[in-house]
């Protein structure tokens, strides 16, 4: 899993690993991480599955490459 | 289409001035700068962080996506990563056109798009502390209904 901006700050580190069974979806492997990351913010995050947005129902391959990106960029109209 | 992801200084008048060509009636600029403060509180300078693989595949995609969807001739969208001053620029965008019209659209809708969908991030250097930037929610489609 890469990390960015404040969930990389949180998690002290820009790669996590998670040991999943196989078949895991995205909803899965997010559902796994609350508890170890502030719930409101992952709640807002969206998950990237080789650098494509991914919906919560895909099903994780081996050697994905999964992101976690929190909300983005932060700019105010 | 020129789409980069650049850690030096943008040259915004030298973009613009390249981006014209002898059809366009109108160019369309969104100069979005380093301010000086978030909320009164005063800013040093900003750290901006990317996905960058990521990132420059969904800037080079909008920026096709504004060609089609206004029918404008080109578009320029170039972003800086890195530590920001204030007053310099962190993202520049470029629209050139045979009208204004579709100029204008295209330059608003591409920067509110990049705001929301590209994966990049700033923390914020104030005088008296850091913070990342509150981002832009998600839209539903990218953030999934399942969560």
């Amino acid at each position: 899993m890469r990390l960015f901006g404040p969930l990389k700050e949180l998690a002290g580190t820009a790669d996590g690993w998670r040991e999943l069974r196989e078949g895991s979806s995205v909803g899965e492997l997010m559902a796994g991480l609350r508890g170890s990351m502030p719930e409101g913010l992952l709640a807002a995050s969206a998950v990237a599955v080789n650098q494509e947005y991914a919906a919560g129902s895909l099903v994780l391959q081996g050697g994905d490459e999964v992101a976690i990106l929190p909300p983005v960029r932060g700019g105010r109209l | 289409m020129r789409v980069e992801l650049v850690r030096a200084v943008i040259d915004s008048a030298a973009l613009v001035r390249d981006a014209k060509a002898g059809s366009d009636g109108a160019v369309c600029v969104f100069d979005g700068i380093v301010r000086d403060n978030t909320r009164g509180r005063k800013t040093l300078h900003l750290d901006y962080e990317a996905y960058e693989e990521m990132a420059l595949t969904q800037m080079r995609e909008l920026a096709a996506a504004a060609v089609s969807k206004f029918g404008v001739r080109d578009v320029v969208l170039v972003h800086r990563l890195g530590r920001l001053l204030v007053g310099e620029t962190s993202v520049l965008i470029v629209v050139a056109s045979a009208h204004r019209g579709a100029a204008f659209e295209a330059c608003r809708w591409l920067i509110d798009t990049v705001e929301r969908q590209v994966p990049s991030w700033k923390e914020e250097q104030f005088v008296d502390g850091a913070v990342w930037g509150d981002g832009e929610p998600f839209p539903v489609e990218i953030l999934g209904v399942e969560r």
